[in-house]
């Protein structure tokens, strides 16, 4: 079988906030393949998000053991994991995220900054990402100009421009109504189909129906973890 | 990442928020202009002031009485000491004593107004040679004759006025021939001089020039002089004319140790390296005046980006969380701190020169000074340098309070 993208062995995260000691993952183990459409679902405060930033490498797991693509990411300083999110990953989160008054050019370039990719191609970079995502006449727009579909537009090319082998969504569509939110998904959708792995943490039913595999978060533990088809909307599961 | 990206997003970053930029840099705007202000004034004043002196010519050495004063008390002490006398000018005019003599002038000052008819002014009265004086300072005679030796010897109550004296006193009806009164005493005005206006030492156009023999005896009741200048044939020999004249002096006044003279000796340079040191401590005494100021703006600027990395959290964290590193992060606050003071310190510059410029235009209007604009370009490097240092220093702890949030919850930062 193909080797795993990354790995989690019984990871556990604990907040400490001012001797207040707060569990939000508790022994999660799951590994994702290349080209897999992941969903992970689960109330709010069931670790969802923690997951996503461990797995992001935004977070470190309190315990338990965390590979990306073999290495242990104990091994790898903040500085060393920054770079392996610059050129391996990309992320996508409700609020955008973007600069609010650069240009979208601007926006989608910004990974392309802390990268050795030379100026003149950052542009070339840029401009398909644009493109990809639609919004090839819009690259001069601030972002503060644009509406919330095209916003999340925007924060999906950036986190495609420097053709990372995952892609982290952080309920994509929360800000977004119903149409929008489908356009978006559309989008994710074809980046999967492109050979982009995606990990989705959403808490609609209906954005989870892209997945191939959902994971289910209850109270900082994964409850389920089961593969489905794509398009299956009458899974059990969703009910 | 590379230096010219790390400029690149500090500059936009400050575009981005124009106005608060503007204001954050106020402080260092302010300081820097005030120290090309400052600067352009100080080397304007130096040249003026050096360029009147050198009107008093390198040949002049000037012996005053007294001790050289080190304070306000010495000068007083200079004023009422009597160890210059007749003998020592006439002992300072021979050349067996000062070879290269070539005039002497005994000067007295005299306190007091003149005054014609009904009009009374307060001009400058020097008891005098009306001919050295001429050929020192340059002055030319307008209408009349100067007095000469003549008169001096003979005590004659005599006077050349100086222009604005004879506007005072006389408006625009002849002067020469008529008598003007000093203390009591009638002075037959005998010519009046060309209009010169003001020089270091005193405004020629306010100047009454009396024959010293007259101010003496008839006016001030003393046998002594307040100064006695002397002139030789170039400034090549004023070293070792000094030198004379205080060895003919020491030896008049039975002086062996040269630390109780009674007298000292002024040159040219003496008071050019006088004024240079003077000027000198001025701005240094106010340079670190805007030093202060310098600090205090920096204080500004560091709390302004204390704000402005607390408002940008979620922008470090989507920096960091596309790949940023700590370093980066520090580096682009850093450039931006850096780059709005220097920024501060260009504009400065500017505004300082532009205000030096119209200073010196007021100077020239309001005085009729001879007074030449000067750009400091020193102080405008060193206050380039300064405003970038400033930036550097006061966004150190800023940036480092940027580079060390971590991504997520920077991200999370509501």
């Amino acid at each position: 079988m193909e080797k795993p993208i990354l790995e989690a062995q019984n990871i556990s995260k604990v907040y400490d906030v001012d001797g207040t000691k707060t569990t939000a993952l508790r022994c999660a183990s799951l590994k994702i393949y290349p080209g897999e459409f992941v969903a992970i679902m689960g109330p709010s405060g069931s670790g969802k998000s923690t997951l996503l930033h461990i797995m992001g490498l935004l977070d470190r797991p309190t315990d338990g053991k965390y590979t990306f693509e073999g290495k242990s990411i104990n091994e790898y300083s903040d500085d060393e994991l920054a770079h392996i999110r610059n050129e391996r990953l990309g992320f996508v989160f409700q609020m955008f995220n973007l600069l609010p008054r650069a240009s979208v050019l601007e926006n989608i370039k910004l990974p392309l900054l802390y990268s050795h990719v030379p100026e003149n191609e950052r542009m070339t970079l840029a401009q398909k990402a644009a493109e990809a995502v639609g919004l090839k006449e819009r690259i001069d727009h601030t972002a503060s100009q644009l509406s919330g579909g095209e916003r999340q537009r925007v924060a999906i090319a950036r986190a495609l421009v420097n053709n990372p082998s995952i892609i982290f969504a952080d309920e994509p569509t929360g800000n977004l109504d119903s149409k929008s939110g489908g356009q978006i998904m559309d989008i994710i959708n074809k980046l999967n189909e492109k050979g982009h792995t995606i990990v989705l943490v959403t808490h609609e039913t209906y954005t989870a129906h892209y997945a191939q595999r959902l994971i289910r978060l209850y109270d900082g533990k994964i409850e389920d973890d089961i593969k489905v088809d794509k398009r299956n909307v009458d899974h059990e599961f969703m009910k | 990442m590379k230096l010219i990206d790390n400029i690149k997003i500090a500059r936009l970053g400050l575009q981005r928020n124009r106005s608060r930029s503007i204001l954050t840099i106020l402080g260092i705007v302010i300081g820097i202009a005030a120290i090309i202000v400052m600067a352009s004034m100080g080397s304007g004043a130096e040249n003026l002031i050096l360029g009147e002196i050198s009107g008093l010519g390198s040949e002049t050495i000037v012996v005053r009485p007294g001790r050289e004063p080190k304070g306000p008390t010495d000068i007083a002490e200079t004023l009422f000491s009597d160890s210059l006398k007749d003998r020592d000018a006439e002992l300072l005019s021979r050349p067996s004593n000062v070879p290269d003599v070539i005039d002497i002038m005994p000067a007295v000052f005299v306190p007091g107004s003149a005054s014609y008819e009904g009009e009374t002014f307060k001009p400058t009265i020097f008891g005098g040679s009306a001919e050295f004086m001429s050929q020192a300072f340059g002055i030319k005679i307008n209408k009349g004759a100067l007095f000469n030796d003549l008169d001096t010897r003979q005590r004659a109550s005599v006077a050349v006025i100086g222009s604005k004296v004879k506007k005072e006193l006389f408006g625009d009806a002849d002067a020469v021939g008529e008598s003007i009164r000093i203390k009591d005493r009638k002075f037959r005005v005998v010519g009046v001089f060309a209009d010169k206006g003001q020089t270091a030492f005193f405004n020629v156009d306010e100047v009454v020039i009396i024959p010293h023999t007259t101010a003496q005896t008839y006016i001030l009741g003393i046998n002594y002089f307040h100064e006695i200048i002397i002139k030789v044939s170039g400034p090549d020999v004023v070293a070792r004319s000094v030198q004379d004249i205080e060895n003919t002096l020491r030896d008049a006044h039975s002086i062996t140790d040269p630390e109780k003279d009674d007298f000292f000796v002024v040159t040219q340079q003496g008071v050019v390296d006088q004024v240079k040191t003077i000027i000198g401590a001025l701005t240094i005494f106010l340079a670190s005046v805007v030093a202060i100021a310098l600090v205090v703006g920096g204080v500004g600027v560091m709390n302004i980006m204390l704000v402005s990395v607390t408002e940008r959290t979620r922008e470090i964290g989507l920096r960091k969380t596309v790949g940023a590193t700590t370093k980066d992060v520090m580096n682009q606050f850093l450039w931006e701190a850096i780059l709005l003071t220097s920024v501060g310190g260009v504009i400065g510059i500017v505004l300082g020169g532009v205000f030096a410029f119209l200073m010196g235009l007021a100077v020239q209007f309001f005085t009729g000074l001879d007074w030449k604009f000067v750009f400091p370009i020193g102080s405008a490097i060193l206050g380039f340098a300064a405003s970038a240092l400033v930036g550097l220093v006061f966004g150190l702890y800023p940036a480092h309070q940027a580079s060390k949030k971590s991504p997520i919850e920077a991200l999370r930062y509501e």
